[in-house]
């Protein structure tokens, strides 16, 4: 069973969004770079579960990036990854980013590939779906619990006001949220493992990006708060229905 | 070239963020100077000819046992198949649950650029630029799509339905469906309760709560107002809550038109899930809570006094309506 688990590197969750070169480019001066919360959380500490149940289960890790990335690549490795790969390119076009997973998905013969429900930055929801696609396999998204039985998975993912169960045969691309691990700290033992493990650095192949970036903007401003006392909330009620007419 | 929305239901009814953006692709049409068509997907129970009323020619209607459940491989064959009979060259749906399923693949079945979680209309003065909510909503991108075909999937409550007259014409598509590989063996809805992504008005609550006993005074509330309750995470973490109502930066991002927090401290990753609210109140005994900074109208004070009080008004209000 090889288990691959997709990675990408996103600003720490408290970093102060800014931008640069007249709004074009994220301002990522004084940074620090973490695990996107769903790669870490849920994807690989699911497949950290499911190698420790079954010893027959391999981990790799795949990230799109730069040399930059590295740092949280051995943090995944020091939570239990067995081997990482970096491809060396930068692009936040989700088509280019997902043609280079799937290109080394497809050399490694993945059963089971893990991407999260979305980058916290750029918030695509898209890459699984595409792996997915360019591979040709089932896709579950937004999965909250997920189980393996032989070659069965057992997955619950959100619908709109609930939950649905499923059962697929794998190979099969999925994308985790919160429900389908607990959030896990490397310890000692696993840093000092990460160390000797390899990570290998794969050029990306050619492919066009079909979008790009032309700027950034940020919202505007907030007027400022309106206290109502806490003695007269009929106030309150009173302006919410007239002045904000939302009630 | 013409605009084809899918059209996404629930037990046979079409979501309120599939109406929002039947009229955000009949938009999008008129700038383009061509026809916005829409695509629905299994058994319905809507009057499809009706849809004509939200600015929309054509409903293609693909009615067939294999499309009741959503397998995303089968949905996205299904959809781009329709896209190309059609030749349509801007797919819009919503970035809901189903759309997050199946844009992506849509997208590459077309070799499509995709704009994920558009909040506005495309600018076409100069190429096609989308813009869309990054940061988890800190901030927005605009981004620019250089395919020849473009997938749009709208955040839900980001563009307002237009409801005019007129009937559309329904047809159906000849399109061979694929048997699903997902096989969907239960379905758990949350009985009653309005869903979070689709809700006007959310009521939140905070660890400022103290402990699930006290939810009473939030469900009052959201019951009052026909609102959807959430939760920060710290409280689904510890289970006073269930995680579906968790919102924030790595939860469910809410954009409705007012958001009610209550006993919340306004956390960066809290706010990241509801900045894109229209109006924020915010009830907090503690006048230095950073979620002030962010409301719109706010009390400071206990929210156990306040709340029951707020109640008791929204229903004499909703009375005299
Ligand atoms: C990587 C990461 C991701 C995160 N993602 C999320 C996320 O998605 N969503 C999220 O919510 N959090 C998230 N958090 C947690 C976040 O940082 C905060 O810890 C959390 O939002 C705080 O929840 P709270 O406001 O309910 O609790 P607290 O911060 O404990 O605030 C409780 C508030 O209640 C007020 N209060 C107390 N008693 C009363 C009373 N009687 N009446 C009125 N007010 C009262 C207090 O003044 C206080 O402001 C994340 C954290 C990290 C590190
Ligand atoms: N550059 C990247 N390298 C590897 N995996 C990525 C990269 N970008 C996104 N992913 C994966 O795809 C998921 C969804 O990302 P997105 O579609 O960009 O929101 C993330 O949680 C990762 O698992």
């Amino acid at each position: 069973m090889k288990i691959l688990v997709c990675v990408s590197k996103t600003p720490d969750t408290t970093a102060k969004v800014a931008f640069k070169d007249s709004n074009t480019k994220f301002d990522d001066a004084g940074v620090q770079w973490i695990i996107n919360p769903y790669d870490e959380w849920y994807s690989l500490v699911r497949a950290i579960e499911l190698k420790e149940k079954d010893a027959a289960v391999v981990i790799h890790l795949v990230t799109v990036g730069l040399a930059d990335a590295e740092p949280v690549m051995r943090k995944a490795l020091a939570l239990g990854g067995d081997e990482a790969i970096r491809i060396n390119a930068d692009s936040h076009d989700s088509f280019y980013i997902a043609s280079q997973i799937a290109a080394i998905a497809k050399e490694g013969n993945y059963d089971l590939i893990f991407t999260g429900k979305e980058t916290i930055d750029y918030n695509g929801s898209s890459i699984g779906g595409m792996v997915a696609e360019l591979l040709d396999m089932p896709y579950t998204s937004l999965v909250l619990k997920f189980d393996l039985n032989g070659n069965t998975a057992t997955v619950t993912r959100e619908i709109e006001g609930g939950e649905e169960v499923s059962e697929v045969n794998l190979p099969l691309v999925v994308s985790s949220q919160q429900g389908m691990a607990e959030p896990r700290i490397p310890n000692m033992r696993g840093i000092m493992a990460a160390r000797s493990k390899p990570l290998k650095v794969v050029e990306p192949i050619a492919v066009d990006a079909l979008t790009s970036i032309v700027s950034f903007e940020l919202p505007p401003a907030k007027a400022g708060v309106k206290l109502v006392d806490a003695d007269n909330v009929a106030e309150l009620v009173k302006l919410l229905h007239e002045e904000a007419r939302v009630i | 070239m013409s605009v084809l929305i899918f059209v996404d239901q629930a037990d046979g009814h079409i979501k309120k963020s599939s109406f929002e953006i039947l009229t955000y692709g009949a938009d999008v049409a008129k700038q383009l100077g061509t026809t916005a068509d829409a695509l629905l997907l299994g058994a319905t129970k809507e009057d499809l000819a009706a849809l004509g009323k939200y600015g929309i020619t054509k409903v293609y209607h693909i009615d067939n046992a294999n499309l009741n459940n959503l397998d995303a491989q089968v949905y996205a064959q299904v959809i781009a198949d329709a896209a190309t009979q059609t030749n349509a060259n801007v797919i819009v749906c919503s970035h809901n649950q189903t759309g997050k399923a199946v844009a992506a693949r849509v997208a590459t079945k077309l070799k499509a650029g995709l704009v994920a979680g558009a909040c506005a209309l495309p600018d076409t003065s100069n190429g096609f630029v989308v813009k869309k909510t990054v940061f988890s909503g800190k901030a927005f991108a605009n981004i620019k799509i250089a395919s020849a075909i473009k997938v749009i999937s709208v955040n839900p409550n980001s563009h307002s339905t237009v409801i005019g007259d007129g009937n559309a014409t329904v047809e159906t598509l000849n399109i061979n469906v694929p048997t699903p590989k997902v096989k969907v063996t239960a379905v758990n809805k949350i009985s009653g309760d309005i869903p979070l992504t689709e809700a006007d008005i959310v009521v939140s609550g905070g660890r400022g709560l103290k402990g699930p006993e006290n939810w009473g005074i939030i469900t009052d509330l959201a019951k009052a107002l026909g609102a959807a309750t959430a939760c920060s995470r710290p409280v689904s973490d510890a289970d006073w809550r269930p995680h579906h109502e968790h919102v924030g930066q790595t939860g469910i991002q809410v954009a409705p038109n007012l958001y009610i927090a209550v006993g919340i401290s306004g956390a960066i990753q809290h706010l990241a899930g509801v900045n894109r609210s229209k109006v924020i109140v915010v009830i907090n005994k503690d006048a230095e809570a950073p979620f002030f900074k962010a409301a719109d109208y706010g009390i400071v004070g206990d929210a156990f006094e306040v709340l029951p009080k707020l109640t008791e008004e929204i229903k004499k209000l909703k009375a005299s309506a």
